[in-house]
């Protein structure tokens, strides 16, 4: 599990997170919900090490992430998927999965390629193809496969449903609880899309202005008219 | 009572940038007399090649500074201004007055200014420091190449410039000393350089030199707000190869030759080590990146045989502290030596006000 | 017709040098976006090494090795003392600065080898290889030039294509902050990229250095030539810097040999300014939009 107590975290004079705190529970899907600029991206910026944080501190299963460098977590069993796809774009399918396989914390077997390609078959047609010809829903297929070859116990995942289709962010969601169910891994997800984010979801969590305004089971929230009209904009 | 006039006086001598530089040009040419007057020909003759510098330095700083262009090829601009000065004074030495042959020199760089302008107008950042890199390297093969008319390696000596009888009279008139043809050349220069850096300043204050920092600043607001982005770029590179020609103009008659050695990268990013030492962007920056440039190399060179070195050794440590100034600066104090002072100075006598003049004297933001 | 042959076999040895050169600054280029001014002088300082390795009387091979290798540790000390504090700022702070370095180690090395000319020597005769009574003007030490070079690039290939840390090198080049999050220590590649770029430049310093003369400033040119000839290319792309080179080789060969080698930095800046006019991103580059 994922335990983050009183994440502070400033850009100059400006808090983007303050004092953030709540448990992502194992096996469970954790949305991270709230208005643009709630800083829910820099929530796992600051998680995953690419922003430092002025105060607080994150465990991953005891161990605390706060203050260790970015490079350091794929192999502490944490992967971080970021807003806007991130697929490296010049090097193909192919590379971009062996590259994800690098930073894993058990290098002693070789990468499990294979596993990927039976979760994301679109990929294994693609695999020799240089990644910027990929579709947006591809690319977003890549990435959170990229992310699964390092065999992360928590997945960080940032706006996946972003620009895509309906239809391809539904086979995404899909996917990710199937993975949570099957494997146990634990998922944050950030999302714009609160509806649809609550409806995968096992747990939510609304920031607003880098605080946190509530921490409940996503069927609660999804049923709270009030928090709903303030903060979730459906 | 006499305080309040004598601050309104002040006022109204700095009203505009034009009389706050023409009353600056005014000191300085006192100055240059006084000290002109008071050392002997072989100062004389460093003072001169001060002013070419200085003129080179002024121009180059213009570019950069104000507009955000780097050139590494301003040495080639001045072999282009010395080899002009060179054919027609090498040809018919006294057709035309001085003034008209610096004139001319500084017209016949313009134009290659002019062409180099228009195409480097289009790249930024490493391809301009390329494209003028590979200008500094090929402007001496040209005059190798076209011997009979450059005179190959050896190039086109210069005679002498007689003093004209007006000038000598006029200098007579005024200090009652002689005037020796070491001390006219200094004279011209340090003319040339008052006359460069009062329009350079008034330019830099016009309407124009506020073009070119918009344009530096950021070239896509710039081109928003209507400004032509590639004009802005063209007549600043323009005008800073004129100050290049001119300084050429003055360099072939200082040192009286024109040849391809004179012209080597070496000059060029010593240019540049005086801008960035100066603090890109400013003009009084320039004057000390020009003087270091002019009195550094005896001094270090000193330095080194006296510690044992060899005359060939030596003359090396003169390059080397241009380079170490351009890493240091580079990664101690960005803003060049007059830059970083400044801030300091001002950071101590107010440190809540903005810098004074912060708009006649761009500091970091210079550098984009 | 011999003239022509001639011609185009000086170019073909000249062109894989000044591919060698250029592949060099792409490498660093990829990497931290700079151009590495600096490189000229950094293989001018290696050639010394085995210059002065030889000339104690220790074998060519050594020599060249230890120029090479010791192009691997100049290349990542300069990039960790003096890239480092410069990374992602201006451009035009990176540039200065490998011009200041540029300007230092020139005088660095006029002062501790001093400038007069010293002849270096080559492993194999400088006597062209005679097809009948026609001697081809095509050397063994050419032909030596032109498979180390071709050697060098499949090297290089492999590492890119086949390894873990030449696929770690290229993610970082091109995304820092993914390749972060992918477990890849950038700043490590970003160093390793600049020794392997200084070990190809010193490979091309001991080429041009091979039975000519050497002296501080003797790389000064190549750097504008291995310029002209990565922006020939297109200065993201390694195969464009080998093509951009080999086609300026030839190029300036032609130059040389039928209008005067004093033109031939001209011929390069001409072809400069027209590539940057006409195809600005070079030949063979893939990006789609570069700003320039």
């Amino acid at each position: 599990m994922l335990e983050i107590r009183d994440l502070t975290t400033s850009y100059g004079p400006v808090k983007a997170l303050d004092g953030v705190t709540f448990t992502a529970a194992r096996g469970k899907i954790t949305a991270v919900l709230g208005a643009n600029g709630a800083g829910k991206t820099t929530l796992l910026r600051t998680v995953s090490g690419l922003i430092r944080a002025d105060r607080g501190n994150t465990y991953l299963d005891g161990l605390d992430l706060a203050r260790m460098p970015a490079e350091k977590m794929p192999g502490l069993g944490l992967a971080h998927v970021p807003e806007g796809r991130g697929v490296i774009t010049e090097l193909t399918v192919e590379e971009n999965l062996r590259l994800g396989a690098l930073g894993r914390a058990d290098r002693s077997r070789p990468a499990d390629i294979d596993r990927v390609y039976s979760l994301f078959p679109v990929l294994e047609s693609r695999r020799s193809a240089v990644a910027h010809i990929l579709s947006g829903g591809e690319q977003q297929m890549l990435v959170i496969a990229r992310a699964l070859m390092a065999e992360p116990k928590v997945l960080l995942l940032d706006e996946p449903s972003l620009g895509l289709a309906p239809r391809i962010v539904v086979q995404i969601f899909e996917l990710i609880r199937g993975l949570v169910e099957s494997e146990g891994l634990t998922v944050l997800l950030v999302e714009q899309n609160a509806r649809s984010a609550l409806s995968i979801a096992d747990i939510g969590v609304v920031l607003d202005l880098g605080r946190l305004v509530a921490h409940d089971e996503a069927a609660a929230l999804a049923a709270d008219e009030k928090l709903r009209h303030a903060y979730l904009g459906f | 009572m006499s305080r309040i006039s004598s601050d309104s006086l002040k006022a109204r001598l700095l009203r505009t940038p034009l009389r706050r530089n023409i009353l600056g040009a005014l000191i300085g040419l006192v100055i240059v007399i006084a000290v002109l007057e008071s050392v002997g020909p072989f100062r004389q003759g460093q003072f001169a090649t001060m002013a070419y510098l200085g003129i080179a330095v002024g121009g180059l700083t213009v570019l950069t500074g104000l507009n955000g262009q780097l050139s590494l090829g301003h040495g080639a601009f001045m072999a282009v201004g010395a080899y002009t000065t060179a054919l027609i004074v090498h040809d018919a030495p006294k057709l035309l007055p001085l003034p008209v042959v610096m004139l001319l020199s500084m017209l016949a760089t313009v134009v290659v200014g002019a062409v180099v302008g228009l195409a480097a107008a289009r790249l930024h950042g490493p391809y301009i420091a390329g494209a003028t890199l590979a200008l500094a390297v090929a402007v001496p093969g040209i005059a190798s190449f076209f011997g009979d008319t450059f005179g190959g390696e050896q190039g086109l000596s210069v005679a002498q410039p007689t003093v004209p009888a007006w000038f000598a009279d006029a200098v007579y008139f005024l200090t009652a000393h002689d005037v020796s043809s070491s001390k006219y050349l200094a004279y011209l220069g340090w003319f040339g350089l008052i006359v460069t850096f009062v329009l350079l300043g008034n330019l830099s204050a016009s309407r124009m030199g506020r073009t070119w920092r918009a344009v530096r600043d950021d070239a896509v607001a710039a081109e928003i707000a209507g400004i032509n982005v590639g004009r802005a770029r063209v007549t600043a590179f323009v005008v800073s190869a004129a100050c290049a020609g001119l300084a050429g103009s003055v360099m072939v008659m200082v040192v009286r030759l024109a040849a391809p050695s004179g012209f080597t990268l070496t000059l060029s990013l010593s240019l540049l080590t005086a801008v960035v030492l100066g603090g890109l962007g400013s003009l009084v920056g320039a004057l000390i990146g020009a003087a270091l440039l002019t009195f550094l190399p005896q001094t270090i060179t000193g330095l080194g045989l006296s510690v044992g070195l060899s005359d060939l050794q030596s003359a090396q440590l003169a390059p080397f502290a241009y380079g170490l100034t351009l890493v240091l600066v580079i990664l101690l104090a960005p803003a060049g030596l007059v830059g970083t002072i400044r801030d300091a100075w001002h950071r101590r006598r107010s440190p809540d006000a903005p810098a004074i003049h912060h708009e006649l004297h761009p500091k970091q933001e210079t550098m984009q | 017709m011999q003239q022509l042959l001639t011609t185009s076999l000086a170019g073909l040895t000249l062109g894989m040098v000044y591919a060698a050169f250029a592949l060099a600054l792409v490498l660093i280029w990829r990497s931290t976006r700079i151009v590495n001014f600096a490189q000229a002088p950094m293989a001018m300082i290696t050639t010394y090494i085995a210059l002065l390795i030889v000339d104690a009387g220790i074998p060519y091979w050594i020599g060249f090795v230890a120029a090479l290798l010791s192009g691997l540790v100049l290349g990542a000390i300069i990039e960790r003392v003096f890239i480092r504090p410069v990374e992602g700022k201006p451009e035009m702070n990176a540039i200065i600065l490998t011009l200041g370095l540029f300007v230092v180690i020139n005088a660095v090395a006029a002062i501790v080898f001093g400038s007069h000319y010293r002849s270096f020597p080559v492993p194999f005769g400088l006597r062209g290889f005679e097809v009948g009574d026609v001697t081809v003007a095509l050397t063994g030490f050419d032909v030596f030039s032109i498979c180390s070079v071709v050697v060098v690039m499949m090297l290089l290939l492999a590492l890119f294509r086949y390894t873990d840390v030449g696929l770690k090198m290229r993610a970082s080049a091109f995304n820092q902050e993914v390749s972060r999050m992918l477990g890849v220590k950038v700043t490590g590649m970003l160093t390793l990229g600049w020794a392997l770029a200084a070990v190809v430049g010193s490979l091309s310093g001991l080429l041009i250095a091979g039975g000519d003369l050497v002296y501080p400033s003797y790389m000064d040119s190549v750097v504008v030539y291995g310029f002209v000839a990565a922006v020939l290319g297109g200065l993201d792309s390694p195969v464009g810097a080998v093509i951009g080179g080999l086609l300026l080789g030839l190029g300036l060969s032609v130059v040389s040999g039928y209008v005067g080698s004093e033109l031939v930095p001209l011929a390069a800046l001409s072809i400069l300014i027209v590539v940057l006019l006409v195809r600005p991103s070079g030949l063979f580059s893939h990006a789609t939009a570069r700003r320039v």
